[in-house]
């Protein structure tokens, strides 16, 4: 089963998220520069005369595709990297995929998700 | 007639006119970062055209309704349409030493930037059309007479005394006003109050801001006709008001929260404008008083136009209009004739009546500047309309009016 990982995280935590996620093996992943808000509402800037209130803020939206039995160890990870405790720390959804195709090889599902060194390969799960 | 040529004063002259160019493109940086994206070509456009707009209607009849021979204090003759008869040698009542074409050339230049200033009042929103029509309206029956009052031979606000070094009248404050009167006609920006529309490119605004400045020493220095003792003392009064009003709009925005780039640069161009009238009559601590002041007043003046929730969208009238204000006021007060021979003193120098000249000088200007723009734009408003439609004006003034993008 493929599962699709949407962190919307702190645009100045994506270094930090990228890093850990590295490290547990999780080599595939793109991420899309959006703008929105949550709890956190928005943000005060100064302007030429007192302040004014922006609430549509930049955030950075990680995608990842993985199998679902490495999705708990990446939710944590990024949990762990992207945490600040304060609001606008960000939000984690999680979708099931219905497959994935690789274009060169046009292997597909969990084979098309499969990364030279990563976190499968670690574990030797191999091809399943 | 005339004088010998000087060439030293003509080379001077020739240089600021290619610095008071150079304003003009600068304020459409300045004003264009400002913009939201969307709207950044019409905002720069709208300060662009005039390099070509002013400069075909002050060849062809511009500058003879200014500086034409007077006809009742309130007008130039058509003796210089065309530019016919301003060539190479002096004209004595318009640059003793330089030649008649280059005065009017310099002049050119204000003629270009001042209708140009008015535009940050009604961006984002105005219908290029009407825009342009109301642009040609307002040079010819606003700023040409406007700029023979004050500076033209016979001009009746000249002649009652009044002293306005290098355009405090007849650019910024008639600049200043005209906006305020325009941005209530049109009314303010779909989402105006409800939505942030923040600035889309700061740097932008800055680049202009940093290259106003510079401009500004052709705008003052070379508002002396000459390059002498008092163009010299014009740009050191020029600069020191502009940092003067830079630091104190810093330390206001750093009490009201942080320092912010945009409100430093906005400091200096106050700075720049309230010394204008100025510049060639006071001294260096005097401009540094005025840039100061000028600061406190326009950053309220600013706060003051937010609380009523008008959409002057870019403050000219707080930047420009009350800044020099102040500025023709300051004349009153701190000019003194050691400086400039050609000048008078204000109230500290033991002249109070001159206080009461620049105050008449203010209020003929902003009453002229504030009443004609008012019902020139209610009439285009009620005839042809001033505003683009909704739908052009979400879309944005870029692709609706101009059918590009600024960035692709």
């Amino acid at each position: 089963m493929l599962k699709k990982i949407e962190a919307i995280i702190r645009e100045d935590k994506l270094n930090d998220v990228k890093e850990a996620l590295r490290e547990i093996g999780i080599v595939g992943l793109n991420v899309i520069e959006i703008r929105g808000h949550g709890r956190q509402g928005g943000i005060t800037l100064v302007g030429r005369s007192g302040s004014y209130q922006v609430d549509m803020l930049t955030k950075i939206q990680v995608n990842i595709i993985l199998s679902e039995h490495n999705l708990e160890e990446t939710i944590e990870t990024i949990l762990n990297a992207a945490s600040t405790g304060e609001t606008g720390d960000g939000v984690i959804f999680v979708y099931p995929v219905e497959t994935a195709i690789r274009i060169r090889t046009r292997e597909r599902g969990h084979e098309a998700v499969m990364y030279p060194g990563d976190i499968d390969e670690r574990k030797g799960h191999g091809k399943i | 007639m005339g004088g010998a040529l000087n060439s030293g004063d003509t080379a001077w002259l020739l240089v600021c006119c290619a610095l008071v160019l150079m304003m003009t493109p600068a304020l459409a940086l300045f004003y264009g970062g400002m913009a939201r994206r969307k709207n950044v070509l019409s905002t720069l456009t709208m300060s662009y055209i005039f390099m070509a707009l002013a400069g075909v209607q002050w060849v062809l009849y511009g500058y003879s309704l200014a500086f034409g021979a007077d006809i009742g204090g309130l007008i130039g003759g058509l003796n210089f349409l065309g530019l016919t008869g301003v060539g190479a040698l002096p004209n004595p009542d318009y640059g003793k030493t330089i030649p008649h074409g280059l005065f009017a050339a310099f002049q050119m230049m204000f003629a270009v930037i001042t209708p140009a200033l008015i535009t940050g009042a009604f961006v984002e929103r105005v219908r290029f059309k009407s825009f342009l029509l109301f642009s040609l309206i307002w040079m010819t029956i606003v700023y040409d007479p406007l700029a023979h009052w004050v500076w033209g031979k016979g001009g009746w606000l000249g002649a009652l005394g009044a002293l306005d070094f290098a355009g405090g009248t007849v650019v910024h404050i008639a600049a200043g006003y005209s906006a305020l009167a325009f941005a209530l006609v049109i009314g303010p920006r779909k989402g105006f109050g409800k939505t942030p529309m923040e600035p889309h490119n700061i740097p932008l605004t800055v680049l202009g801001a940093g290259l106003l400045w510079v401009g500004w020493f052709g705008f003052n220095a070379g508002s002396a006709l000459a390059a002498n003792g008092v163009a010299v003392n014009a740009l050191i009064t020029t600069n020191t008001s502009a940092a003067a009003a830079g630091l104190v709009w810093m330390v206001l925005g750093w009490l009201d929260g942080r320092p912010s780039t945009l409100g430093i640069a906005t400091g200096m161009v106050v700075g720049l404008a309230a010394v204008t009238p100025a510049a060639g009559f006071v001294s260096p601590m005097a401009s540094m008083v005025i840039g100061a002041v000028a600061a406190v007043l326009s950053y309220y003046a600013i706060r003051f136009r937010q609380n009523r929730n008008l959409d002057e969208s870019m403050d000219v009238w707080a930047c420009h209009g009350i800044a020099s204000t102040w500025g023709m006021l300051a004349t009153g007060l701190f000019a003194t004739v050691e400086l400039n021979s050609a000048g008078a003193n204000g109230l500290f120098h033991g002249n109070p009546a001159q206080l009461g000249t620049q105050f008449i000088a203010v209020v003929v200007t902003i009453a002229f500047t504030f009443g004609v723009t008012y019902v020139v734009a209610k009439v285009l408003d009620l005839s042809i309309g001033l505003r683009v439609t909704s739908m052009e004006e979400e879309v944005g003034l870029d692709i609706s009016a101009h059918g590009e993008r600024a960035y692709s």
